[in-house]
């Protein structure tokens, strides 16, 4: 008969490998820049953008987050750089020695106003958050292009091969305005609110998922954000992980919930707490930020800043809510 | 990578188009570089990429199918929705519209009806912006897909042609000499051989003084050949005007590995030079590309030829198989040591492939997007190596500065501008073609070598260096054209494009065409391009219809804003660009003033 195993002697240390060592992170040399005339000394690698936020200038910004690779395709965050034939996007440009950059010249302001009035002519941003106050900000007046035309069919914009279209009349300007694509329970597309800002596409590929069930397909005007061949999201490879929500600027990607509120003139933020909490399905640790009108979840979020999350979350997390609002 | 796939399957001409494109390559590194030339592959043989066939595309390459699905529905040459197997693309560009295309296109739609339709589905025809044929304008390209699929051009394109190859047949077409007038003259250097020398034979053109060139190059070295180009002063002929030097100097401080591009994407309205070159010279194509490789220390190449000329195409793959016969290409090159080989790649029908990142996504197997610069292709290019990329007249230089010197060729044309160059001669002139004079020949003399002013012979408007360039007026006929002559008067050189438009033609017209072709092209990656291209045609469209907001002054006032913000804030060169001719023409003539 053999023995049984006996437990182990508490009194003996468990063997354990050596404590990883960190290199000490290697001191970032500063780098002189001039920026509206003021002197600003910021880290090598930094962004303008990030360079700007130090000396207390913020730049407006709509495809840039800080959990997702830099796209700089909306152009709003350009500034003027000297010794430089264009605009350059403060997103993405990093510092050099020497550079001096203007804010809010002239030349700035106009660009960044008729990026605002071209996509707010072309896009429903009635639910883009920052919008209004840049458009404010940038005296921008949309209404300049004419009025719209009505919108197009559903999949009609989903089926236009690239490389001709019918010469524009200019009577209306041109929109994307389409019916909002509903084909799950958890979240809708309106793509008559999508500015392509690309992020949806990154946090579904390599910033954060891997899944890479959408992509931008199409070209020019009729660049669009598609699954393969317009298929369903059921039918895609989506895993209803609710991070192209989770990084939309504008609502184009919402919560079903949500839609299905704002449809019925209930959505009301002014009745909202956000209370945050820990996801309770698994070991990992995410922070949830849960949204609650009038005794019930109405959307899940995570912040940006956290470390475990950076803003992204899984299907349970973000979506496995509904039985809280059963009732019994 | 664990893909998900929808449940359509590819049928067995699909998978058999896909399998034998695969079956020619090694499938070792990055797999995704070969979705372009896999979905050529289905388009060729199908005529349209299902989403079966996709799906198969895609299992092998390991890409995600939404991805491939992107980067299909970017080109203008691919359907991702049914279509007939044989298809007749009629340009209707500027140079093709002042020589009957819209008549053509007109005509097309009373027999067959709208662009797109097809009557027993077997065949149809579309519009299509500039073929680069011009100077045998009107052009069509008609495609029949199948086993061994069709490509051909059509110039000049008449009704009963296109009604033929609408029925599958091929139309004979006139040899390259009608496109070079002066084919056979002495003194030519670029053009040489054009029409005198068989452009399939590698004993012509060694018999012809090819491939001496190379031999120099490699018994000077490298750093002597760099020496000599940045002593002739050679800057790109694409459109930039980039030292060429200095590019090859720069990435040759890059480490190793290294690509060589040669852009072939010539697609800039109103350009034929480089088709030209590559169907009546090929070999010396090649051999310039070999030397800026070991110039450069280059192992690997890729020639990226637009997917609208097939014959500079098929001339190019005989040619490379030629040169890898014969030991010009591959291991061990003339027992110098030095290996490279060069691979052929295709675009699809996107103009904004010409443009050097947008390239480099391309090949790479992403949607044709340009990157943003810094960091520069030099630098961070191709597969995020260091790259260097130069067009195909740029190349074609070296054999000459190599034999004669790089003092030598500097003696030639003026003092900023040295060098041959190929000027692309179209519209309203009377022997249009590609014509070879040195830097500083004056518009006026380089038109006259074109037989002067076509049409009613006087000229209203001359459009220099495409759509992305400018109109100038018949006072600026004494211009030299050289790159800082033009910039001194505010226009510009660009592909070399010289294109005079009759005092009958609506310039009106020439414009909204010109702003529909920057919206068609636009990859619609950033907001001030995408839509204004837009919002320009928009704009253009209701000046010329009179139904103004506002008044023409304030339209006049917006569009100047909107070309603003395209030349200020676009991430590439054709935002940049895209208001450049209108602007240049609505300040020189007086297209939409008010009547008093």
């Amino acid at each position: 008969m053999s023995t049984p195993p006996k437990a182990p002697d508490m009194k003996i240390p468990i063997p354990r490998g050596p404590l990883p060592i960190f290199p000490p992170e290697r001191p970032k040399r500063l780098v002189e820049i001039t920026i509206d005339g003021k002197p600003a000394s910021v880290p090598e690698g930094s962004t303008l953008l990030e360079a700007a936020r130090t000396v207390g200038i913020e730049t407006p910004t709509l495809c840039y987050l800080e959990n997702l690779t830099p796209v700089n395709v909306c152009r709003i965050c350009v500034v003027e750089l000297e010794n430089s034939r264009t605009l350059v996007p403060a997103c993405s440009r990093k510092v050099e020695p020497g550079m001096k950059v203007q804010t809010d010249s002239e030349r700035v302001r106009t660009s960044r106003k008729l990026v605002l009035e071209l996509l707010a002519s072309s896009v429903d941003v009635s639910t883009a958050p920052q919008f209004k106050e840049y458009m404010q900000r940038y005296d921008a007046a949309p209404e300049r292009f004419g009025p719209t035309g009505s919108p197009a069919k559903a999949g009609e914009r989903d089926q236009i091969q690239p490389g001709h279209h019918h010469a524009a009349d200019g009577v209306h300007a041109e929109t994307v305005a389409q019916p909002v694509k509903v084909d799950n329970d958890l979240y809708v597309r309106d793509y008559g609110k999508c500015i392509l800002c690309y992020k949806c596409v990154e946090a579904c590929g390599v910033d954060a998922q891997n899944t890479f069930a959408i992509a931008v397909a199409g070209r020019g005007f009729n660049a669009r954000i598609s699954t393969e061949f317009n298929v369903t999201l059921p039918d895609s490879a989506c895993v209803y992980c609710g991070n192209c929500i989770g990084v939309c600027p504008t609502g184009a990607l919402m919560f079903k919930s949500e839609h299905d509120m704002r449809q019925a003139g209930t959505w009301d933020e002014k009745k909202q707490s956000q209370t945050d909490t820990i996801c309770p399905y698994c070991g990992v640790g995410c922070q949830l930020t849960v949204h609650v009108q009038e005794q019930q979840i109405v959307k899940i979020t995570s912040p940006l800043d956290h470390s475990v999350t950076n803003g992204h979350l899984c299907i349970k997390g973000r979506f496995g809510y509904e039985w809280v609002n059963l009732k019994k | 990578m664990d893909l998900h796939f929808t449940t359509a399957e590819a049928t067995a001409e699909e998978r058999a188009a896909v399998d034998a494109c695969l079956a020619t390559v090694s499938l070792n590194g990055s797999r995704r570089q070969f979705l372009l030339p896999v979905l050529h592959a289905i388009q060729d043989r199908v005529g349209w990429i299902s989403e079966g066939a996709l799906n198969h595309a895609c299992q092998q390459l390991h890409v995600a199918p939404a991805e491939a699905y992107g980067v299909a529905d970017f080109y203008a040459l691919f359907a991702t929705r049914p279509r007939p197997k044989t298809v007749v693309h009629i340009c209707d560009d500027i140079a093709c519209q002042v020589r009957g295309a819209e008549t053509l296109c007109r005509q097309m739609e009373k027999e067959f009806g709208p662009a797109g339709s097809s009557k027993d589905g077997s065949a149809t025809w579309h519009r299509s912006p500039c073929l680069g044929v011009c100077e045998r304008a009107p052009a069509a390209l008609a495609i029949t897909a199948g086993e061994k699929t069709s490509e051909h051009v059509i110039a000049p394109a008449t009704a009963p042609d296109v009604r033929s190859a609408l029925r599958g047949a091929t139309i004979k077409q006139p040899a390259l000499a009608i496109s070079v007038p002066q084919a056979g003259q002495s003194g030519l250097r670029l053009l040489k051989r054009i029409g005198t020398v068989d452009p399939t034979s590698l004993d012509a053109y060694r018999a012809s003084g090819g491939f001496l060139a190379l031999r120099r190059a490699l018994e000077m070295g490298a750093l002597e050949v760099i020496r000599e180009v940045t002593e002739s002063k050679l800057v790109g002929r694409g459109g930039a005007a980039f030292p060429t030097g200095m590019k090859w100097s720069g990435v040759r401080s890059a480490p190793l590995p290294r690509y060589l591009i040669c852009n072939a994407d010539e697609s800039e309205p109103g350009t034929f030079k480089d088709r030209v070159i590559m169907e009546g010279d090929p070999y010396a194509l090649v051999e310039s590309m070999i030397i800026c490789a070991y110039a450069t220390e280059c192992s690997h190449g890729y020639l990226y030829i637009r997917g609208e000329y097939p014959l500079a195409t098929s001339r190019l793959e005989h040619v490379l198989q030629q040169c890898r016969n014969r030991g010009f290409l591959g291991k061990n090159i003339l027992g110098s040591g030095f290996d490279f080989d060069i691979e052929l790649r295709r675009g699809a029908g996107a103009y904004i492939c010409g443009e050097e990142t947008a390239l480099m996504n391309s090949i790479e197997g992403h949607r044709g997007e340009p990157r943003n610069k810094p960091p520069f292709p030099t630098q961070v290019g191709l597969f995020g190596k260091p790259t260097v990329i130069n067009n195909v007249e740029t190349l074609v230089n070296l054999p000459q500065i190599l034999i004669e010197g790089g003092k030598a060729f500097a003696t030639i044309g003026t003092e900023k501008s040295t060098g041959p160059k190929l000027f692309c001669v179209s519209g309203h002139v009377n022997t249009p073609g590609v014509y070879e004079a040195p830097f500083g020949i004056t518009l006026r003399q380089l038109l006259d070598l074109a037989g002067g002013i076509g049409g009613t012979g006087k000229a209203q408007a001359i459009l220099l260096g495409g759509a992305a360039g400018a109109f100038v007026g018949p006072k600026d006929m004494d211009v030299p054209l050289t790159f800082e002559g033009l910039r001194a008067i505010g226009a510009t050189l660009g592909s070399a494009v010289i294109m005079p438009f009759d005092d009958s033609v609506d310039l009106k017209q020439i414009l909204r065409r010109i702003a529909g072709f920057f919206r068609d092209e636009s990859c619609g990656q950033c907001v001030p391009c995408r839509v204004g291209t837009v919002r320009q045609e928009e704009l253009l469209a209701r000046m010329a219809s009179g139904k103004t907001i506002g008044g023409m002054k304030q339209e006049l006032v917006l569009l100047k804003e909107v070309g603003q913000v395209m030349r200020d804030a676009s991430i590439c060169g054709l935002g940049q660009t895209a208001s450049s001719a209108i602007e240049s023409a609505l300040a020189k003539f007086p297209i939409f003033e008010e009547k008093r």
